[in-house]
């Protein structure tokens, strides 16, 4: 993917889903999975995962992190050149903006309620494409890909074990699945 | 010098703060608050509220928030520029060692183990939020403080979504919208 048009796309395309994601880096990687998987088709599904893994596993924001991971895998350091600028300046103009007149903003209630309302819409989309991609997992059918989303969903929900160490035990897991398999070929 | 003191401590941020969103708070709080008294406790809070309120990470927010007050605009490019830093280096190169070596066994197995989990903590993601939503906080679940007209609002904007496919920015403001108007509608009964 190098044409420009694509190009001016995905700059769009990221710019657009950050100025409306509100709610945290979760949120706007369900929408850039809805844009770039379901929509443009520019990614694939397992893909996506793989990407969010990686966007996970690195120190920073999400969001960022998503962007710069989606942008690198599209079009190498000038997607993720475009991508970041992209993620980084609804925030940068907005909190520029509100810097100056935040008293006012604050106390005005239909804001409030736009916003409160806005937050009934993010858990639409994400419980939305949560559906999407835990029918999916189910699918394939496959014991331990299901038995693994349990638990992950159990410990990173009800127990808050933070994301890093989920992530490090599905390696070692993976590590442990691949020497049994070369086992099996030898 | 002030550009380069505010580039170093969101570098600081940037490196330091896994798992995102409210876990990198007490992190901004010491190097911002603590550490150089850039902001006070009471303008930190603002910055949290300001942060919910408004679009993109908090740690970006507040780079170009503290920046813009310290320093003015140059100040913001400087502090969101140290906060981003480590993010493009560190995840660039995961990303050029993923796509080079994904095809190996071992990788794939890695990866296949991964899929699962990562469905998992965006499900964890969104029932805190579809939570929120719904109870006002994440903590305070009760049938009195259940907001019927937000499960109201929830479902009509699942029904937009799924039978017209439109785009999902649009369905968020339409119920951002609708939120405002069941509100003065309810006052006028």
């Amino acid at each position: 993917m190098k044409g420009k048009d694509q190009l001016w796309k995905l700059f769009t395309s990221t710019l657009f889903l950050s100025a409306f994601t509100f709610g945290g880096g979760y949120v706007i990687i369900t929408l850039m999975k809805k844009k770039f998987v379901d929509e443009l088709h520019w990614i694939d599904e397992d893909e996506m995962l793989d990407l969010v893994a990686i966007a996970q596993s690195a120190p920073g924001a999400i969001a960022v992190n998503g962007a710069i991971v989606i942008g690198y895998k599209l079009a190498g350091m000038i997607g993720m050149f475009i991508t970041v600028i992209a993620t980084i300046l609804p925030p940068f103009i907005i909190i520029s903006f509100i810097s100056v007149c935040y008293s006012t903003l604050k106390d005005n209630i239909i804001i409030a309620l736009l916003l409160e309302g806005m937050q009934v819409g993010v858990a639409v989309v994400i419980v939305n494409v949560v559906l999407g991609m835990g029918k999916d997992v189910i699918e394939k059918k496959e014991r331990l890909g299901i038995i693994i989303m349990i638990i992950a969903f159990i410990l990173a929900y009800f127990f808050h074990v933070n994301v890093i160490f989920i992530i490090l035990a599905c390696i070692t897991l993976g590590i442990v699945k691949s020497a049994f398999h070369l086992r099996r070929h030898l | 010098m002030i550009y380069l003191q505010l580039f170093l401590s969101f570098l600081k941020i940037g490196l330091f703060s896994f798992g995102g969103g409210y876990a990198t708070l007490p992190l901004i709080q010491t190097e911002i608050v603590t550490n150089n008294a850039w902001l006070s406790m009471s303008e930190f809070m603002d910055l949290i509220t300001i942060s919910q309120m408004t679009p993109g990470p908090i740690a970006i927010n507040s780079a170009t928030f503290v920046g813009i007050k310290i320093a003015g605009p140059l100040g913001a490019i400087v502090a969101t520029l140290g906060c981003i830093l480590p993010s493009c280096i560190i995840v660039s190169l995961l990303a050029y060692f993923y796509l080079k070596y994904r095809k190996l066994s071992t990788i794939q197995d890695i990866l296949w183990t991964l899929r699962p989990a990562v469905v998992a903590m965006i499900a964890s993601a969104g029932v805190g939020i579809l939570l929120t939503a719904f109870f006002g906080s994440e903590t305070s679940i009760s049938i009195s403080s259940f907001k019927l007209e937000m499960a109201v609002i929830f479902i009509f904007g699942f029904v937009v979504l799924k039978k017209f496919k439109c785009d999902p920015v649009f369905v968020m403001l339409l119920c951002g919208v609708c939120h405002v108007g069941l509100y003065y509608g309810m006052q006028l009964i």
